[in-house]
């Protein structure tokens, strides 16, 4: 009885006090689905882990969530791609300076047998309306993401609301982007991808790109340091030493050589404007 | 791709797939451990004390075997956030926070199952400890002792719940390769990057764990069995 409580006692103590004292030389960065399962992180932390000693911890989440996981104070930099929101953040005194970090593109996907005869298209507006006209179904990823962000915007220059109106055709399902996949893939629907997921992503037998190459369908990445003035526990200095590696020649070229299949997934232009 | 497949990619798979499932026995077990305590403790209490609103609370104890992990995990995530009451700690997105998640979660489960149990118990001994005259506290703990094989089952019950949640872990451990990825948000993570062969190997994994801790309560409840004459 009396080993059995010191057992339960000293593994409550370690439980807690171990991450405490390995606290010092982590950060925590929120960021999205689409970084994560790409599998970006996975390649590029290793790289900036050896050069500064420094662990990252990753929470991958829709842009949004990303976003309000910072604000709350949960995370020391955020890693994220919807423009509008982020400068929101910034504007609301969350984060403190936002640098561009790379882009990649959408990619507009349908079943192989592509039942709206999409594919080789270039006009991603076009695409839309025409799925809208034939009642195609279209999953929508419905989680306040980037690309979320991104598939409705493009509907609003379609001029067409389906995520107002919600016919039956157009199915929100509130998930990442490996989930909106498979889904499409499951029910033989069209879906809009940010590329660096679609060319990770496995199970890609039903389906296929049918629209790419629009410039609409730009899609930037920024980064930025959660602002310690809101959170006094933010780790400023550790933080703003992965922002500036992220933005270095070193990342950016870290960024650049990651490649699946020969493919390079993400097109680093940290150079180019900052907020 | 079929099963054979699916378990050789396990295999390839590195020690990183060790590191994850013994942080999901250590963060299930824990909880476990920890919810038995306070579940045991607080069944027996409602089942061997009379006072007013006791139906209600056998009632609600009943209701909470069914909550849902990812009311449990946003709970706990509140809390535990930097903006929450228990931010200052630093807490949230670490094992911790996980072993306080699912412990929340699988003390009803083990407090109410552990009410019954001796309450009829209770029920078949009432006279005998009476005429005796024994302590409430005495008698709790010879009830207990006399429940020990049933606790076991409960135990198993609540560990069950634990080891297969995913809502709860993924809200408040966050799924941090590496330091908070478990057996099931690790199958969750795979199936959303597509890799469904893998995915399905993992949950077989996962499976044969929750089997192979069952086999080894039941075989220490047989010799305990034998042995307790």
């Amino acid at each position: 009885m009396k080993l059995g409580k010191a057992l339960l006692v000293s593994a409550f103590l370690t439980a807690v006090v171990l991450p405490a004292s390995a606290q010092d030389n982590f950060i925590t960065v929120a960021s999205t689905t689409s970084t994560q399962d790409s599998g970006l992180f996975g390649h590029i932390l290793p790289l900036f882990k050896a050069r500064t000693g420094i662990d990252v911890k990753v929470i991958a989440q829709g842009t949004g969530q990303a976003l309000d996981t910072a604000r709350r104070g949960d995370a020391d930099v955020v890693f994220v791609h919807a423009r509008a929101a982020e400068e929101k953040f910034l504007a609301e005194g969350f984060g403190v300076k936002r640098f561009d970090v790379m882009y990649n593109d959408f990619v507009l996907i349908g079943p192989k047998n592509d039942p709206a005869q999409l594919a080789g298209g270039q006009d991603v507006v076009a695409a839309l309306r025409r799925l809208y006209e034939k009642t195609q179904p279209f999953v929508s990823r419905g989680d306040k993401s980037g690309t979320h962000q991104a598939e409705l915007d493009l509907w609003k220059v379609a001029g067409l609301d389906p995520a107002a109106t919600k016919p039956s055709w157009y199915r929100e399902i509130g998930q990442g982007m490996g989930a909106a996949l498979n889904t499409a893939s499951a029910m033989g629907a069209y879906v809009l991808a940010d590329r660096g997921t679609w060319l990770g992503f496995k199970n890609k037998e039903a389906l296929k790109i049918v629209v790419e190459g629009d410039r609409r369908m730009f899609n930037q990445y920024g980064i930025m340091l959660v602002n310690p003035a809101k959170h006094s526990h933010v780790k400023a200095q550790l933080g703003q030493t992965f922002v500036n590696w992220i933005v270095s020649q070193e990342g950016q070229d870290a960024i650049r050589s990651y490649k699946i299949m020969g493919e390079q997934l993400f097109f680093p232009n940290a150079t180019a404007t900052t907020l | 791709m079929d099963a054979t497949s699916a378990f050789s990619l396990i295999l390839e798979r590195d020690p990183a797939l060790f590191a994850i499932v013994g942080l999901s026995l250590w963060v299930s077990l824990s909880a476990t451990l920890l919810a038995g305590a306070l579940g045991a403790g607080l069944g027996s209490a409602v089942a061997l004390t009379r006072f007013p609103g006791r139906q209600g609370v056998v009632v609600v104890l009943n209701a909470l075997m069914g909550l849902p992990p990812v009311v449990v995990g946003l709970l706990v995530y509140l809390a535990l956030s930097r903006s929450g009451p228990l931010g200052q700690f630093g807490i949230l997105f670490t094992p911790t926070a996980m072993i306080i998640a699912q412990t929340i979660l699988i003390v009803p489960i083990i407090a109410a199952l552990t009410r019954q149990v001796m309450e009829d118990l209770w029920g078949e001994y009432a006279d005998e400890l009476n005429a005796m005259g024994v302590t409430p506290w005495r008698r709790m703990r010879v009830l207990l002792w006399d429940a020990r094989f049933s606790l076991v089952t409960i135990l198993l019950a609540g560990f069950g719940r634990a080891a297969a949640e995913v809502g709860a872990v993924m809200i408040v451990g966050g799924n941090i390769d590496g330091f908070t990825r478990v057996m099931t948000t690790t199958i969750a993570l795979e199936t959303s990057k597509g890799n469904l062969p893998l995915a399905m190997g993992l949950g077989v994994i996962l499976l044969t764990i929750v089997v192979a801790v069952n086999s080894l309560a039941w075989a220490v409840r047989a010799w305990a069995e034998r042995h307790a004459g």
